[in-house]
């Protein structure tokens, strides 16, 4: 498991076209990653999310996709993601399709494609309209005991997931700590994994059940001090808030978007210059 | 008239908070509901069990989480579990008692639209989507919802069915096998509306004190129906009160906090 500086794994890593999950629910997203995708310019890419985020806000609208799968899509406890809206109503700056999930059935597309299953079983009840949007992922079969009626989820087999994590031993394996979503699924799933860390230790001190991902697993690592901001990572900094909240107004026009990524992102060598430049790391 | 000395989203919080027992298990959406549990653990309900949908179960913040994976929300957990889990080995296994939703839209029968306003392949408004509620919908043994009444959220016809409450009505959602047991109350900020037994439509049930039945009336999308007799609904105590202002007092501050990041190496 080599450790790459982020901009050679990204580099090396994702391509054009590609499947791409930034997991992590809420806590741990990988905005440094994201952020050197669009430093990099990748195009086409098929983003998948359970929650878009800010991180795919901010891909969405500087044109990095061309297909969104996720499940549930606002700014938490703040309102809309703007660009995510522009793309969908607008096609701006490019149409956007959506494979719209709930957040138990992207789970579930997860877990069948780290399980190495074709789909997931859940018990089927009413149909709501996700079932009958057109091109919906969602069938009806029935379960070979008992009959009862079960609803397939497809699974996803991403070709690169991407974590944000606490830390790496000497050996390369990686510790998460706190909220963990769906992340070890969508790792698991992967043909290929990357993962930022905030720290690198001799050791790791995990509980016996903690979340270890081992080194054999993982494609590539690069260490990203702050590498989640402003999302958070448990033990280390805190969410932030006030940045959540201060983007509904950054992203809610094209021109303070497009204006604000040039400087923070295009305009910035990497995730260390744009924490300085924000006056989140001294 | 005098002013009550509360506002129209605090009684609606109080109410909505009164709502729940103490020692149930709620799976708590954010916004508004959040805050109602939390209010409901910190006064009458201390062993109320909050379960968000990042995963952390029985869950008790000193302040409101913004989001709903918050580290708050992580620190003060008994539990931490990864998230297919707790779709599938809580909720869906039926060990919810209470899901507490909010919505874009409602209709008559508490079904629920978080998906889009508009067509679906061209929405006037796309919003963020089904998240956990239609799960939580699904299998909760009772849902509570809290919604601000207008005559664009409480609608005829719903743009969009995300969630399902009582589809048609007259038996049909339990003729389809859910097993939660649908909306048992809308908590709004005029009152309370709650099924009819028989119909399962929405019936304006109860008022907060000074709200007529018109006004409620004005701000519902469909000819709204009245129970049989209509409660009214005590004020928020000042005990509520204080309580609830201290709680967001408290939640402005700290998501006010600067963040700093020390970056090592």
């Amino acid at each position: 498991m080599p450790l790459l500086p982020l901009n050679e794994a990204i580099a090396t890593h994702v391509h054009d076209g590609d499947s791409v999950a930034l997991e992590g629910f809420t806590h741990l997203i990988p905005f440094a990653a994201g952020h050197e995708i669009i430093r990099q310019q990748r195009r086409s890419l098929h983003l998948i999310r359970m929650t878009p985020d800010l991180i795919y806000d901010q891909l969405i609208g500087m044109g990095s996709a061309a297909r969104l799968s996720f499940s549930w899509g606002g700014n938490p406890g703040v309102g809309s993601l703007h660009r995510l809206r522009d793309a969908v109503e607008r096609q701006w700056p490019r149409p956007l399709a959506l494979t719209e999930f709930s957040h138990a059935e992207l789970a579930l597309a997860y877990q069948a494609g780290a399980s190495g299953m074709s789909c997931g079983l859940m018990p089927h009840h009413a149909d709501t309209d996700l079932a009958r949007v057109p091109g919906a992922p969602l069938r009806t079969v029935s379960c070979p005991f008992t009959n009862k009626l079960l609803t397939a989820v497809p699974a996803i087999n991403p070709d690169v997931t991407i974590l944000h994590a606490q830390q790496i031993d000497a050996e390369g394996n990686v510790l998460i700590r706190g909220i963990v979503g769906a992340a070890r699924e969508a790792a698991l799933a992967a043909r290929r994994v990357l993962i930022t860390v905030e720290e690198r230790v001799e050791q790791l001190r995990a509980d016996m059940n903690a979340l270890v991902v081992p080194a054999w697993l993982i494609t590539a690592a690069s260490i990203v001090p702050g590498g989640a901001y402003p999302s958070y990572a448990q033990g280390y900094y805190p969410r932030d808030n006030r940045f959540y909240l201060a983007w509904d107004e950054i992203a809610r026009d094209r021109a303070a978007f497009t204006a604000w990524m040039e400087r923070h992102v295009l305009g910035v060598r990497d995730h260390a210059a744009l924490l300085r430049a924000l006056g989140v790391a001294a | 008239m005098s002013a009550p000395g509360y506002t129209p989203d605090e009684i609606m919080t109080v109410t909505a908070a009164r709502h729940l027992r103490d020692g149930a298990v709620c799976f708590v959406g954010i916004g508004l509901p959040s805050a109602a549990c939390n209010l409901a653990r910190m006064t009458h309900a201390p062993h109320l069990v909050l379960i968000y949908e990042s995963g952390t179960v029985g869950t008790r913040p000193k302040v409101l989480p913004l989001s709903i994976g918050d580290g708050e929300l992580a620190e003060t957990a008994t539990a931490i579990v990864p998230l297919p889990e707790i779709f599938a080995h809580y909720l869906q296994r039926g060990r919810v008692d209470v899901g507490f939703l909010g919505a874009a839209q409602i209709d008559r029968y508490g079904n629920l639209n978080s998906t889009v306003i508009g067509d679906y392949a061209h929405p006037k408004v796309r919003l963020p989507g089904a998240g956990g509620a239609s799960e939580i919908a699904t299998y909760a043994r009772e849902v509570l919802i809290i919604m601000k009444q207008t005559p664009r959220s409480f609608v005829s016809r719903l743009d969009f069915l995300t969630s399902a409450g009582y589809l048609e009505g007259n038996g049909a959602r339990a003729a389809g096998g859910s097993p939660g047991g649908g909306p048992r109350a809308v908590i709004t900020d005029f009152g309370v509306l709650r099924p009819s037994a028989q119909t399962e439509e929405l019936e304006l049930a109860a008022l907060y004190p000074g709200i007529s039945v018109e006004a409620a009336r004005a701000a519902t999308g469909w000819p709204l129906k009245a129970a049989g007799q209509i409660e009214t609904l005590p004020p928020p105590t000042a005990a509520d009160l204080a309580v609830l202002r201290d709680l967001e007092a408290r939640t402005r501050t700290a998501h006010a906090q600067p963040v700093r990041i020390n970056l090592r190496n």
